[in-house]
């Protein structure tokens, strides 16, 4: 359905001798099957935001390739994009940030469908009310604006435009992640739902493990920009191969207190390096634990060490899983 | 200010507690008088925080979790006050301190870390000077033995080269860092009660587990006693050992952290519960989620909070408030359902009314 391959976004700040590179995504690799959940998780700064607008081509890509249906649409222009926009929408982050307060729901939710002359007047409406249904809401919720719902209500009006130009992909820049516990839940019951019964194919965004895991077939996890490992969600949580997916899952809080994960975490010490000018060599070999001379200088490659299951490490099959941490106290 | 306190009376001298009770908050009311109407917040919380103990506080955004908080620190500003109960610290009744007496406790008796350590520390000073700030005003030290101290305390925290970075700004450090120097500003002065609200929500998860690692050794080596404000079930489960869940400005459950997993009295702490992902291996289960939204404060729903969500609402839930039922000496649920004339439901006992 959708392969990236190779794709990078780079941005540029500063000027004159203050000018940097800002290596935001660089280089990353996968593919999407068509109807699969592909959840891309990672700290904040890794690059899942920027790699996912990339995809979207809100952001023209650096470098690399984005196929969708085979068709590289990476470098195409805005007017060639035309014909794939409706295929590949995006919901956002932000509940409250993306919708515009001046518009109506109405308008919100049918701006696609004007932009592409679809549908009109009595079609138009009842196109509206058919998508406000679909994600919950009241048909008399259309005449009004947007701060009159509540965040959990406002995720679904960004759905329901999302839904609007029957989309065949759609890229989820966590859209839980601004909601109460008790309203995540409806919002992805409602996202499997509209997946099921209009075939869509998820590319979803999160940091919040424990969702992406229910959500997920198969997930992606970045650091600083690059791929570290991919694989089937199940695969993922229950053998990470990578020395940093081991200690991000293991900072999971559990909701179960006799199974503290606090016991067996692996503390990750310092924190997410900068990702202007990054070093050569692996990207996470200044915080992990395994680290030898060479993975400050040799880049590692995406392999297929296990089947369906990518890691991009040298030393992923002599690393031993869930190793108790030393007891350690401060100062 | 130092010649102020000459003419002031000392309130911490005469502090005593009885026990192990530490903070005895008592049908607590905080209302908020705004033009659009009154917002109660708080509508009558009660609970004690004994020595030693870290009590998690859980709730949805709107349901009095930081605004209790707030009142217990008197910092709820205008138009909000504390409209009725008490708190007591030891034998002294907090809501009836004045400010400058309330100055004297905070930050030496009781002190808080705040939810964004980005807002929350002052972009043009030094860390140094902040931190100097809370240990000149409390302790007798000299400047050149506070700087010594604010190092001391940097490096308690965890950050490295405390020497370097005492003299940076705010805008030097990271998320995480922040939040470490707002963690050092909190226990300069050994409180005896350090009250967080929401520490690490702002952080990814790999700093959240070293930042509640951190809270968790520092409770330890000060012997002080804590309350951790969240809405994540899994913290709570991680470090708390006692947990109230609330919901519209009341209390809906109280208990012990592990009967609360495993045996939740309320509908909403089950709700709760359902709602997060348990996930195994293989076919994932549909997620159960609470239906409807959380009630508008400006027109609480009558009787309880959370009857028009509640799958099992019964005539008298929407016409009063349930008290606290007494389930066992650490449990108590404010639900209908276990007074001794409800209908059974499985999984919900019945019980009487608990004294406080």
């Amino acid at each position: 359905m959708l392969e990236i391959k190779n794709l990078k976004k780079h941005f540029i700040t500063g000027h004159g001798k203050g000018r940097k590179v800002l290596t935001a995504v660089d280089g990353i690799s996968f593919s999407i099957r068509k109807g699969e959940t592909f959840g891309l998780v990672g700290e904040s700064g890794c690059g899942k935001t920027t790699a996912g607008r990339t995809i979207a081509r809100l952001y023209n890509p650096t470098d690399g390739q984005i196929l969708f249906e085979g068709v590289d649409i990476a470098k195409m222009t805005d007017r060639e994009l035309r014909s794939y926009r409706p295929k590949l929408q995006m919901i956002f982050q932000d509940p409250y940030a993306s919708l515009n307060p001046r518009m109506t729901v109405q308008d919100i939710i049918a701006e696609g469908i004007d932009t592409y002359k679809l549908a009109k007047g009595e079609e138009r409406q009842e196109r509206i009310y058919q998508l406000l249904d679909k994600v919950g809401l009241k048909r008399e919720h259309a005449t009004r604006y947007p701060h009159e719902f509540s965040g959990g209500q406002r995720q679904r009006i960004g759905i329901a435009r999302a839904l609007a130009l029957n989309p065949e992909v759609i890229v989820c820049d966590e859209p839980i992640s601004a909601l109460d516990v008790s309203i995540q839940a409806q919002v992805v019951n409602m996202l499997e739902d509209l997946q099921k019964e209009f075939n869509l194919t998820y590319l979803f965004i999160a940091h919040d493990l424990s969702m992406v895991r229910h959500i997920s077939d198969r997930i992606g996890v970045m650091y600083l920009g690059k791929m570290m490992e991919i694989a089937g969600s199940d695969d993922l949580y229950e053998e990470p191969l990578h020395p940093y997916t081991q200690s991000l899952l293991s900072s999971i809080p559990l909701a179960n207190p006799r199974q503290k994960n606090f016991l067996n975490r692996i503390m990750l010490e310092g924190e997410i390096g900068s990702p202007i000018n990054p070093k050569p060599g692996c990207r996470f070999a200044s915080r992990c634990r395994y680290a030898k001379p060479d993975c400050f200088t040799v880049s590692p490659e995406l392999r297929e060490l296990r089947p369906d299951h990518f890691v991009s490490c040298h030393y992923a099959e002599n690393l031993v899983p869930n190793v108790k941490k030393e007891e350690k106290i401060q100062p | 200010m130092k010649k102020m306190r000459l003419f002031q009376e000392d309130i911490l001298k005469n502090i005593q507690f009885e026990d192990d009770l530490i903070l005895k908050v008592d049908h607590l009311q905080t209302t908020f008088y705004t033009h659009m109407g009154q917002v109660k917040a708080v509508r009558g919380v009660s609970f004690d925080l004994r020595k030693g103990e870290i009590l998690g506080i859980v709730g949805e955004s709107g349901s009095g979790k930081s605004v209790t908080a707030m009142s217990i620190m008197g910092l709820v500003d205008e138009p909000g006050r504390v409209s009725g109960g008490s708190i007591r610290y030891g034998n002294l009744e907090l809501t009836k301190l004045k400010d400058s007496e309330m100055n004297q406790l905070r930050g030496k008796e009781i002190s808080m870390i705040f939810q964004d350590p980005m807002t929350s520390l002052n972009p043009v000073f030094t860390i140094g000077q902040q931190l100097k700030e809370v240990i000149l005003t409390h302790t007798s030290l000299t400047g050149a033995e506070a700087h010594e101290r604010a190092i001391q305390l940097l490096r308690m925290v965890g950050i490295p080269e405390p020497e370097l970075r005492v003299r940076q700004y705010p805008h030097q450090f990271s998320g995480g860092m922040r939040q470490r120097v707002m963690i050092a500003m909190a226990v300069s002065c050994n409180p005896k009660v350090l009250i967080a609200d929401e520490p690490t929500t702002a952080l990814d998860v790999t700093i959240q587990a070293q930042i509640l690692e951190l809270i968790q050794n520092l409770k330890t080596k000060l012997d002080s006693t804590v309350i951790l404000i969240t809405h994540d079930l899994g913290v709570v489960s991680e470090i708390c050992t006692k947990v109230n869940v609330m919901y519209g400005g009341l209390v809906m459950e109280s208990s012990d952290v592990i009967d609360l997993f495993e045996n939740p009295q309320h509908p909403y702490t089950n709700g709760l519960l359902q709602s997060v992902p348990i996930n195994v291996r293989g076919e994932k289960a549909r997620l159960i989620p609470i239906d409807g939204t959380p009630p508008d404060l400006l027109k609480p729903p009558s009787g309880c909070p959370f009857s028009p969500r509640c799958p099992h609402t019964m005539g008298i839930c929407q016409k009063e408030a349930a008290p606290l039922f007494r389930i066992n000496d650490r449990h108590c649920a404010a639900c209908w359902l276990h007074s001794p004339e409800a209908p059974q439901v499985p999984g919900y006992v019945q019980s009487k009314v608990g004294e406080e």
